[in-house]
């Protein structure tokens, strides 16, 4: 740089290059901006996602719930001297409710005046002092405090959910309610407590009682089916392709018809499993097994395609290595190419896995879009899906199914951390063996 | 860089004269009128070439001569190559090795391989070694196969240097060291033939040193066919050389005349560097 230019035909080249070189940096600056930016909108979004999902669904993790004194008053219940598990199971214990409802406001003396009270403690709460009775006939004859839901309208005023500055005809709670509110939390008889039900129960009518267990157990044990069938096949399939099928007219025909598959609509394999798996093989309907296998004909094409190419990926010398050294094919495999692949098939695997807990159409066809009340206890018992599940109380009418659904949208992707964590865990794993 | 190599060479007795005083060896390998096709295109053209026992084979000529594919046949790993054909006749003590009812893995286990760059398994440096013999099931106990994989590392220089990392990864040591851990490991399932592409293209003169004068050693245990772009390093290790060109072996013969002699005036041109 000290030395005078040799030419001016030199001095001149440098001079053009460093007009350019203006430029160059500045194309540069631009399109790192532009990656910048692109990025922050995409952290933007996930934020909103986020805060709107998690500011309407946390309400739904508390639940109002009001204590009532409960006297366990034999004929209130209708129960006669059999105190057999059946005759206590058939009494009314709603009528408990009411009376001790009556007792607290004694001056609620007209049928729809006294309709009106009953209706702030929701109509399940009797079938939960039946469960408290059949656990312990004991407590009959007793008095006992005891914690009750609420209806999911008082639910939603206490929450501040439902507008009470409406006029009292355009709102479902009216003004009589309000005041019972106001003296029950007077009373220290209502408050909003953790919501035990909602990750106990199954699906239900009354919001207040709905839960997502029902769906949760359900996508798990579909998750399980789909690993267990989609995994394996799917591994075998790639290494038959990858490293053992001959380069044929054949195996072009199948490999562009894997890719084929990778993208066809999720619907039509719900179709698929209601054709063959339903009606030819006659599997139950709406159950986790038969959800499960039409998952796994979804996410096959991803773990093959994920597979194939983690299997592409290992370097041939390890291959040549292993082979000249007298292992057989299948050792080769087994032994090196196979542990070397297992990070990037893992990762493909869990990419499909992510589609198919997320995925409501092919469900919807083979009958996993029922009301499931009871927790499914194998994988051949009805059930629901998270995200059939999100679906069906989206559709809701009531109110309160509303945080219920963002509810059950944060269950959903907690679980989806937790399936995407256990992967990477694994895959830690499997690349620590250098 | 270059001084290195042949201080190290010029300090050590020629072999070729070790070879002309001992008595003809017994021929371990032998190939006859060998062809070898990738898809259309030919690689090899006729060769007839002999492997004498217990000596160093150096195969030596340009790039894409036809040297390596040449060794590939002699442990059928161009059968890995798709479209690839080999024809002619090549025994191993007189059996024929190219027929379709030969199995390649016990082959394998008869001849062994070491390649250009040196790829060790990912797994620790013991897993490398008792590889083979584990899969060949030569060891009947734990310490039997800690005895293979001592003699084999021993053998190859490297006991050493890792005796106390033996379950370091494979991929940790230098250079020079994992081409002589995959020397130890070929060696550890005791193969007759030891073919080696290049052993020391990819290292230091110093390493390159070192594994010549393992492959020196290593002769009075195994066959050896080396297959180099070095000629000075054809002329410190082997005992036999054979020139390929254009797919064609164009003379072989005992190191020393074919590189003070040459009887082809090709082969004179490309030991004195004229192309090549």
């Amino acid at each position: 740089m000290r030395n005078p230019d040799a030419t001016p035909a030199r001095a001149e080249r440098r001079a053009r290059i460093a007009r350019r070189l203006g430029r160059r940096y500045r194309a540069e600056r631009r399109f790192r901006m532009l990656g910048v930016a692109a990025v922050s909108a995409a952290l933007l979004f996930l934020a909103v996602l986020l805060v709107t999902v998690g500011l309407q669904g946390s309400t739904a993790f508390v639940q109002t719930e009001i204590r009532l004194d409960i006297v366990f008053d034999a004929d209130t219940i209708g129960l006669g001297t059999d105190r057999g598990q059946a005759a206590l199971g058939r009494g009314d214990y709603q009528a408990l409710v009411k009376k001790s409802l009556r007792a607290m406001f004694p001056d609620v003396r007209s049928r729809s005046e006294r309709r009106r009270l009953y209706g702030l403690v929701s109509s399940g709460a009797g079938l939960e002092l039946r469960d408290l009775v059949l656990g312990d006939p004991g407590v009959i004859g007793t008095t006992r405090s005891v914690w009750l839901p609420a209806s999911d309208d008082v639910d939603m005023v206490v929450k501040g959910r439902a507008r009470t500055d409406l006029p009292a005809s355009d709102r479902r709670v009216g003004d009589r309610e309000l005041g019972w509110i106001e003296t029950l939390r007077a009373n220290d008889r209502l408050e909003t407590r953790f919501n035990v039900r909602f990750f106990a129960n199954g699906d239900s009518r009354e919001p207040e009682l709905a839960g997502i267990l029902a769906a949760l157990v359900g996508s798990l044990f579909s998750m399980l089916v789909c690993l267990a069938l989609a995994f394996p096949i799917g591994v075998m399939a790639a290494i038959y392709l990858e490293e053992f099928a001959p380069r044929t007219r054949w195996t072009d025909l199948i490999e562009v018809n894997i890719n084929n598959l990778a993208a066809v609509p999720s619907i039509i394999f719900g179709l698929l499993g209601l054709a063959v798996f339903l009606n030819l093989f006659g599997l139950p309907r709406s159950a986790p097994l038969v959800g499960g296998m039409v998952l796994a004909l979804m996410t096959l094409p991803t773990i093959i395609i994920a597979a194939r190419s983690a299997l592409k990926a290992v370097p041939p010398s390890v291959r040549e290595a292993a082979l000249a050294i007298g292992a057989s094919p299948v050792q080769t495999v087994l032994h090196h190419t196979l542990p070397l692949a297992m990070p990037g098939i893992l990762t493909g695997a869990i990419v499909g896995m992510a589609r198919a807990l997320g995925d409501t159409a092919p469900l919807l066809m083979i009958g996993m879009v029922a009301f499931v009340v009871d927790i499914p206890r194998s994988i051949v018992d009805a059930a629901s899906a998270l995200p059939v599940q999100i679906f069906l109380w989206a559709d809701s009418p009531e109110r309160a199914f509303e945080e219920r659904t963002a509810a059950a949208i944060i269950v959903l992707l907690v679980f989806l951390i937790a399936m995407n964590l256990t992967a990477v865990l694994l895959r830690r794993k499997f690349e620590r063996r250098w | 860089m270059r001084l290195a190599i042949e201080t190290v060479g010029a300090g050590e007795p020629t072999p070729g004269a070790v070879a002309d005083a001992a008595p003809p060896p017994a021929i371990k390998a032998r190939a006859r009128n060998v062809d070898v096709f990738y898809g259309d295109k030919q690689a090899l053209f006729g060769v007839d070439l002999d492997i004498p026992e217990n000596r160093v084979t150096a195969l030596i000529g340009p790039s894409g001569c036809g040297k390596s594919t040449f060794l590939r046949c002699l442990n059928r790993m161009n059968d890995v190559i798709e479209g690839c054909r080999v024809t002619g006749d090549i025994t191993i003590d007189g059996v024929g090795i190219l027929g379709p009812e030969i199995d390649v893995v016990e082959l394998r286990a008869r001849v062994g391989m070491v390649f250009q760059k040196p790829n060790p398994f990912p797994k620790s440096v013991y897993d490398n070694v008792a590889y083979g013999p584990r899969i060949h099931g030569l060891a009947e106990s734990r310490d039997e196969l800690d005895a293979i994989v001592r003699r084999s590392l021993e053998r190859a220089g490297l006991w050493n240097e890792v005796h106390d990392r033996l379950g370091a990864p494979g991929t940790s040591l230098s250079g020079g060291q994992q081409q002589r851990l995959c020397i130890a490991r070929a060696i550890a399932v005791e193969p007759e033939l030891v073919l080696m592409d290049e052993p020391c293209s990819a290292l230091d003169p110093v390493a390159t040193a070192r594994i010549e004068e393992l492959i020196d050693e290593l002769r009075t245990h195994f066959t050896i066919v080396v297959v180099t772009h070095s000629m000075q390093q054809a002329a410190r290790v082997s005992q036999r050389t054979a020139f390929f060109h254009l797919g064609v072996l164009v003379e072989e013969g005992d190191t020393e005349q074919i590189f003070t002699n040459p009887r082809e005036s090709r082969t004179e041109a490309y030991i004195t560097g004229r192309f090549g």
